[in-house]
């Protein structure tokens, strides 16, 4: 207990003791992973559990919330660029850095689960615009362009006005400004002119590959369970509640987040409330709407979900640690302190994966003909699935990747200037 | 414009699985995987009850939810006969297609790329039958043009009495069943 007091008695101390976790679990979870990888890129696909039957695993789960984190919070550093929502300027940056290593952490998921991952490029080069996949990978392809276009011109003048020959910093800097040495106002009035645009596009955008996310789900007419006209709105809420709460907990870690950021924290844990609560609206009419009909294709997939094997995911990850426990924090006075509400933000986010999970696997658990696995034996036609060892380690890779590429980020790159905001309301960009 | 398919007389099988290994054995589909396989189905209420032994594949459906859905193209219908194929140099393995198909037909190879039956099209093109319809040791498999009205499979399917698998899936499969 007296370890936990000391933690928590000086809040410069608690901010460097957090960051310090975060590194070291960003490290250990980046080491094992390098079993999966190695597993993944001699063997194939033969040690993992995925078959002809759930035939995309914890690697689609984990690309789809990546890549909700994604657009969630990108959309929520909209507020800041778009809509000039005053009190989240601080962690605007944040957000769209964040937006761009959960895109990374997302294609790298998703390209591991191919089964030719050198023939990726096949999609932008013989694209067949039928498929909602295709549009899907074009618009993303567009709104990570869009990331490195806009997280440029965010922090042009910063690189800038830092770079230098002597620090590693300033060498970086000089390298990242793309030979830009342009230090006036005027051009910092122009960047961020440029920013507001191209912030302003990635709305649409953002949008649009989400939905596609959840449209190519909710085309598949073989899967009841995905088959519904909810399923892109449902995948954007989602990913608005996941992004909103992931950025919560990082605005208390990150950029002295604990003494500076509480405003925010409080601001954004009231958001993601109400985006939690829509989306629950969301999913329960899709419960409601299944067990109505009564149809049993329909409600296989949810059979499953609630009383499947994996029960546990709805009800004990999802449901309660996910959905009720954070509730119960943005509800009571502890929706008033940002340890907190940072408290709830991890939980919803950690939650909204076994969302994901409990969309992909249900979904193709459930066979709408009964041949295949009565007319064979083989673990690759097994309705039944569990990640195997090397999809967990890879899949924490990913997570640990991403965990230090956000870490050595945030320590690199230009944070939010102070005096930045009084200049920002009077020149009223 | 031929449009190939398939007419298995439920009737005459004896469920000896002969289609199943030709099919390993012509198309050498790895281990754990099948491009057919053999479903018993048992209809009716004891005593009054019949069995029904299916061989199962592909359906090559008209309206194809497979082909929509691939994202390269990969997925296509063939001009021969309108068979549904895949090009295993142009797949990327993203599975869409595995998850799209409502009869479990596909599969992912070890080697990478979405498989399946492809009515043997390489023996087709030569002028002779898919290599579980040739096996097939009672003749209950019929493979031909359900375009052609005299050709085997339209005469059969005329005057007995048939139905396809799972035909409310909405994707008009191409393979009868007769009972």
């Amino acid at each position: 207990m007296n370890f936990i007091k000391e933690l928590l008695s000086d809040r410069d101390k608690v901010s460097h003791n957090l960051k310090m976790i975060f590194w070291g679990i960003g490290g250990l979870l980046l080491l094992v992973g390098f079993y999966g990888w190695a597993i993944r890129f001699f063997n194939g696909h033969i040690k993992a559990n995925y078959g002809s039957i759930v035939t995309w695993g914890l690697w689609v789960a984990a690309y789809i919330y990546f890549i909700g984190l994604s657009a969630g919070s990108f959309l929520v550093s909209s507020m800041v660029y778009v809509f000039n929502f005053k009190k989240f300027e601080r962690i605007g940056k944040l957000a769209v850095f964040t937006a761009l290593v959960t895109l990374l952490m997302a294609l790298l998921s998703i390209w591991v689960d191919l089964g030719h991952m050198g023939r990726a490029w096949h999609v932008m080069v013989f694209p067949n615009f039928k498929s909602p996949m295709a549009w899907m990978i074009y618009l993303y392809s567009i709104y990570m362009l869009l990331l490195f276009v806009e997280i440029y011109f965010l922090l042009r003048y910063d690189f800038v006005t830092g770079s230098n020959n002597e620090t590693l910093k300033g060498k970086l800097y000089k390298l990242f400004s793309l030979g830009s040495t342009d230090k006036s106002e005027e051009s910092k009035l122009r960047d961020k002119k440029i920013v507001k645009r191209l912030a302003t596009a990635g709305v649409p955008i953002a949008i649009l590959f989400h939905g596609g996310v959840g449209a190519l789900f909710g085309v598949v007419a073989a899967r009841p369970h995905w088959h519904s006209g909810l399923f892109p709105i449902l995948f954007l809420l989602s990913a608005l509640v996941s992004g909103g709460a992931l950025l919560t907990l990082i605005s208390s870690i990150f950029q002295e987040g604990w003494s500076k950021n509480k405003e925010i924290v409080i601001e954004l844990g009231k958001m993601v409330l109400a985006l939690l609560l829509l989306d629950i609206l969301f999913q329960v009419s899709e419960f409601l709407v299944a067990y109505r009909g009564g149809i049993p294709g329909h409600t296989a997939g949810f059979d499953l979900v609630i009383s499947g094997p994996y029960a546990w995911v709805f009800w004990g990850w999802q449901g309660f640690i996910g959905t009720i426990v954070p509730i119960v924090i943005l509800v009571l006075p502890t929706r008033k302190s940002p340890r907190w509400v940072a408290l709830a933000g991890f939980l919803i986010a950690a939650g909204i994966f076994g969302l994901r999970l409990n969309i992909v696997i249900p979904g193709l658990a459930v066979e709408e003909i009964h041949g295949l696995t009565s007319a064979i034996y083989s673990h690759r036609v097994d309705p039944h699935y569990f990640p195997s060892i090397s999809e967990w380690l890879l899949t924490f890779g990913i997570v640990g990747f991403g965990m230090l590429l956000f870490g050595l980020g945030e320590h690199f790159l230009p944070t939010h200037n102070e005096s930045e905001t009084e200049s920002l309301s009077e020149s009223k960009v | 414009m031929a449009r190939f398919g398939m007419v298995i007389d439920t009737k005459k099988c004896v469920g000896c699985m002969d289609c199943v290994v030709a099919c390993k054995t012509e198309n050498n589909v790895p281990e754990g995987y099948n491009r057919d396989w053999i479903v018993t189905v048992t209809n009716g209420k004891f005593p009054d009850t019949t069995l029904e032994i299916q061989s199962q594949r592909c359906n090559h459906c008209d309206n194809t939810p497979c082909v929509s859905c691939c994202p390269t193209g990969a997925s296509h219908i063939h001009d021969v006969g309108n068979v549904v194929l895949v090009d295993h140099e142009m797949c990327i393995g993203c599975k869409a297609c595995v998850a799209a198909c409502p009869y479990d037909a596909r599969f992912i190879h070890p080697d990478g790329y979405a498989d399946k039956c492809t009515f043997c099209i390489h023996r087709v093109e030569k002028g002779e039958l898919p290599a579980c319809v040739s096996v097939c040791p009672t003749h209950c498999m019929y493979f031909g043009d359900l375009d052609d009205p005299n050709s085997e499979v339209s005469k059969l399917l005329a005057s007995r009495k048939n139905h396809p698998l799972m035909p409310e899936a909405g994707t008009s499969p191409r393979i009868f069943y007769l009972i």
